[in-house]
């Protein structure tokens, strides 16, 4: 016999319709700090966006954002599922969205470096010892939020000379990413900074440094860097086992196009206690409170 | 008139020796050349989205100015009450760019955002300058009405007709500053021009910039011809249409923001790093948290925001009296004033950031790129209002024949109350604009609100944030003090400039 659906149920389905709708776009999106060659950020993300699109089954978009700033509270108020972060990012990242994993790094993030890189008027040279004579000068590290660009370098620079680099520096700046801050110093606008190494082999390789006007002085000891993070949500939105197809789809990544877009050799699988030395770095100098 | 502007002169002196200043050229030439390359040869065929950034520009001007007009226009009604007096005068003492960042959690960073920052402080602006332009009308039509009639309907047949041609010239000056405001928002992330300006400049790519840029001073000198009043309804409901007006709005994300993400960093550290998002109410440590951020953070960017902020203002008066007179037909050939005019819209109309980064080519890292950057920006914004304020003033019988008795005796003491009176306005402007400046290694107040935001302290940003409008806040009132003692005012200029001379 039929039974008439009751009102009640009716108006529960429809809001839970509503509901849903509002609170979880269909469509899976993903991120990336932009920390360098920002121009072609869409070139080289949608790319991986297409790939992953297909490997796993469902759309995937990539959303550009323009500070690191911006791709951690994208990645906080699930504006997005996934990001390539730097070591730092995601380690906020993680921090702000309890139950996210790191996912994968590229095999060079496991021992990722920094160069502090000058201004041939210096006339520092590239030495085995950190460069103590950079006390007094002006210098430039990239944008706020980097790794690579900021918190290691200034780590490094607090534990050799036991001050913070605005004691030490005439003048501090932010250049905002690691090919400004290779610019800066290229043309004396400041006398050193602080770069990624892969930036600076890409901007070498790519014929964009003068190697009579800037060098690297000092290379700073390995650290661990890049990361994809997923928000942990992900595996109750998208079905159970998500995050592992997500994983897997990465480190099965042998295109070098696409590897080219980090850029990296290979993904290698991560996880959360990877990035420790991050959150003590970060804990040290005041970045994490 | 003359001693206020000598104590700001003194003022800006002692500030010049305090300020950190230098200059320290290397080789800035290589740079520049690549600069000069790129603005020679301009490539307007290589732009990745440029209709969408163009459309989103205009389209985010236009809609967040007209929610500004419609809420400004409601709120001047009742600006004789102090909570609204001071309700607009907090929302127009946070720069766009903070707003977005504000709304950035709730809505998404998508066109919701954009004209939403936009619309609120142009509201607040909107507020206090329409009213004023009511409080200086003439008082008699609307007195001569019957007592019994109603305030509203007082207003609408008794104030407004007065003033609504003033109201209209200063919206449609405002439309450009709202297209600036656009167009800056692109720095953040927002699809505006912006967008591929910065991260043209940033990577070097001087072409696309010049092009950008090129683009970007054709929209506004074409203002006048694609904006009319009459037709503006158009491009309106064409923005309208076909804007995205898709936002990932949430609920989760907005109670995040105000009732986590913002608290004081006390109240969560317990709950942070093992990830329960724990709240806790401790009187004590709160307060050291507060004094900790003003003592670090707050004094040392107030102290360099007002020395670089007192500097540029006197630059930017000294700018504009070495230059409006070239703007103006009553001193020089059309010829002249046109190029003047060209000049005047490429240094408003260049973005701050991106002349801030030349003059730090050119001189290095100091205030001095800065100081440069704000008083050019600023400066020819107001001589050129000067100029149209001085074209407007009716010539004497007796004018001075050289040049320069004209200036010195006939018009600079006509003009002179109305440019102080403009320039103090500015005042709030730059003190707002010198945050924006990081790049530069200043630590002022935007400095540091912009690194607690890349640390993720939304907390310590918001206070900040609330800082600096607090300080604007006061900027803004002593400004209007001294505007009251003086007996200026900068809306006479609005009254005398005729329909022809207005758009933009």
């Amino acid at each position: 016999m039929k039974k008439a659906v009751k009102p009640e149920i009716l108006f529960f389905l429809l809001f839970s319709v509503l509901v849903s709708s509002l609170s979880q776009a269909a469509e899976f999106t993903f991120t990336a700090i932009p920390d360098q060659d920002t121009a072609r950020l869409e070139q080289r993300f949608s790319k991986v966006a297409d790939y992953l699109t297909d490997a796993l089954g469902f759309e995937v978009r990539y959303v550009p954002v323009k500070s690191y700033a911006a791709s951690v509270q994208a990645f906080k108020n699930n504006q997005v599922q996934m990001a390539w972060f730097g070591g730092l990012s995601g380690v906020q990242a993680r921090l702000a969205v309890p139950g996210s994993v790191a996912v994968a790094q590229g095999m060079e993030d496991v021992r990722f470096r920094s160069y502090l890189i000058a201004h041939h008027s210096t006339d520092l040279q590239k030495s085995k010892q950190f460069p103590m004579e950079i006390v007094g000068k002006t210098f430039t590290f990239g944008s706020k939020g980097s790794t690579s660009g900021r918190l290691m370098p200034e780590y490094f620079i607090r534990e050799k000379l036991g001050k913070s680099p605005e004691e030490l520096f005439t003048r501090v700046g932010f250049s905002g990413d690691h090919s400004k801050t290779i610019a800066l110093v290229q043309s004396g606008s400041y006398q050193i900074g602080a770069v990624n190494f892969k930036v600076w082999q890409k901007e070498l390789e790519a014929g964009r440094i003068d190697p009579k006007k800037v060098t690297v002085i000092w290379e700073t000891p390995e650290y661990p860097d890049y990361n994809w993070t997923v928000r942990g949500s992900v595996d109750q939105t998208y079905g159970a086992g998500t995050i592992e197809k997500i994983q897997q789809a990465l480190l099965a990544i042998d295109d070098k196009a696409l590897l080219a877009a980090f850029p990296r050799q290979k993904f290698i699988a991560a996880d959360n206690s990877m990035y420790q030395p991050i959150l003590d770095t970060g804990r040290a100098i005041g970045i994490f409170r | 008139m003359l001693r206020t502007s000598l104590y700001f002169l003194a003022i800006a002196c002692a500030a010049f020796f305090l300020a950190d200043i230098s200059v320290t050229t290397l080789d800035p030439w290589q740079e520049f050349a690549r600069m000069g390359r790129g603005l020679l040869t301009p490539d307007f065929f290589n732009l990745p989205d440029f209709g969408q950034a163009l459309f989103n520009t205009v389209s985010f001007a236009l809609v967040g100015l007209t929610i500004a007009v419609v809420l400004g226009a409601l709120l001047s009604l009742f600006f004789e009450s102090t909570p609204v007096r001071l309700f607009c005068s907090f929302i127009r003492a946070i720069h766009e760019l903070f707003w977005a960042f504000i709304f950035m959690p709730i809505v998404g960073l998508n066109s919701v955002c954009g004209i939403l920052a936009i619309a609120i402080p142009y509201s607040g602006i909107f507020a206090k300058v329409y009213a004023e332009i009511r409080q200086e009308s003439d008082q008699r039509p609307a007195e001569a009405l019957p007592p019994a009639s109603t305030r509203f309907s007082r207003f609408c047949y008794g104030t407004l007709p007065l003033i609504f041609g003033h109201l209209k010239d200063y919206t449609s000056y405002r439309f450009e500053c709202a297209l600036r405001s656009s167009a800056i928002l692109g720095f953040i992330g927002l699809p505006t021009l912006g967008y591929h300006l910065e991260t043209a400049f940033r990577e070097g790519l001087y072409s696309e910039a010049a092009a950008l840029l090129y683009s970007f001073y054709l929209l506004i000198i074409s203002i006048r011809i694609w904006a009319r009043a009459k037709f503006i309804v158009i491009p309106l409901l064409i923005s309208c249409l076909f804007i995205s007006w898709e936002t990932s709005f949430s609920l989760v994300g907005l109670s995040r923001f105000f009732l986590y993400d913002i608290l004081p960093w006390p109240m969560r550290a317990e709950g942070f790093y093992v990830g329960t998002g724990e709240l806790v109410l401790v009187p004590l440590e709160l307060g050291k948290w507060f004094w900790d951020i003003v003592v670090s953070q707050a004094l040392p960017g107030i102290w360099n925001t007002m020395l670089l902020t007192q500097i540029a203002l006197v630059a930017t008066a000294l700018f504009t009296l070495a230059t409006f007179a070239f703007a103006s037909r009553r001193f020089f050939s059309a010829r002249v004033t046109g190029c003047t005019y060209l000049l005047f819209v490429v240094l408003r109309t260049t973005p701050e950031y991106i002349l801030a980064y030349i003059f730090l080519q050119l001189w290095g890292p100091s205030m001095l790129p800065a100081i440069a950057a704000l008083f050019l920006h600023n400066g020819a914004i107001l001589a050129y209002l000067t100029a149209n304020n001085v074209n407007a003033l009716e010539s004497t019988f007796d004018a001075a024949q050289g040049r320069f008795n004209r200036y010195l005796y006939e018009v600079l003491p006509r003009c002179y109350g109305h440019f102080l009176a403009f320039l103090f306005y500015r005042w709030e402007v730059i003190m707002r604009e010198s945050a924006i400046l990081g790049i530069l290694g200043i630590t002022t107040l935007g400095f540091y609100i912009d690194s607690a935001i890349s640390r993720d302290h939304l907390d310590t940003a918001l206070l900040l944030i609330c800082i600096t409008a607090g300080i604007n806040m006061s900027i803004d009132s002593f400004s209007q003090v001294i505007r009251k003692r003086l007996h200026i005012s900068g809306h006479v200029a609005s009254r005398i400039i005729g329909p022809g001379e207005s758009g933009s």
